[in-house]
């Protein structure tokens, strides 16, 4: 299960509605083990497409380094799909390496609502996991 | 010679647990033979054939080694060699 508050969820979703057409992605940082997603870092896609993102490698650097400097880790790694559906692809799966961290995927095909759902992909397979909003 | 090379969580099962390990070595690939001599597997998750991973990130002290000679940067005594899988995936 991914807890999350209200306010983390709509700042995931207002990245991805700026960033659409093309895909937004970030982290959410929280303290190592807590499980509890604090921390909203948006990242820049070095992609920018529509279909495909990449944290920038040195953006990534520094981030991981400031994480590991306050004891946290990702709690939560998520990133919009333009046109399809909010569920992990076979890239997203095959890229997939925090097997501690929940992976959530926004839609923002539609324009009026987004999908917002939440996974575990650890060795290559896919959990789907219920969000439980909090204030 | 000591060369601290920082492993992701993912690739710990190479290194014990370790998150940290050191190595020797004057280039990067040469680095990366003498890690794989202690811990066997290592190199293949960094390497393949005879170039980096694309989607694996390694790094010398604050640079992408991608940008300044790939396995053939040079290392020294005292660098800090750090790797981060990429975070990439896509709409298919």
């Amino acid at each position: 299960m991914l807890k999350i508050s209200r306010e983390l969820r709509d700042m995931i979703i207002a990245h991805a509605r700026a960033d659409h057409p093309d895909e937004a992605c970030g982290v959410i940082a929280g303290l190592a083990g807590s499980d509890r997603p604090e921390r909203f870092i948006p990242m820049q896609n070095a992609e920018r497409s529509p279909t495909f993102y990449r944290f920038d490698s040195l953006e990534q650097l520094k981030v991981w380094r400031e994480m590991d400097d306050r004891d946290e880790e990702p709690v939560v790694i998520y990133h919009s799909h333009t046109a399809t559906e909010a569920y992990p692809s076979r890239t997203d799966i095959s890229y997939a390496s925090e097997p501690q961290a929940h992976y959530v995927l926004v839609s923002t095909r539609d324009e009026r609502e987004a999908e917002f759902r939440s996974y575990r992909i650890i060795d290559g397979d896919v959990t789907e996991e219920p969000i439980e909003f909090t204030e | 010679m000591a060369i601290e090379v920082r492993i992701p969580t993912i690739l710990r099962s190479y290194t014990g647990g370790e998150k940290s390990v050191q190595g020797s070595g004057s280039t990067l690939s040469e680095l990366l033979k003498n890690l794989d001599a202690e811990h066997a597997g290592l190199r293949d998750r960094l390497v393949d054939g005879e170039a980096l991973r694309r989607f694996v990130n390694v790094y010398l002290n604050d640079e992408d080694v991608r940008f300044i000679g790939g396995l053939d940067t040079p290392v020294k005594d005292g660098d800090t060699v750090t790797v981060l899988p990429a975070v990439a995936g896509g709409a298919c």
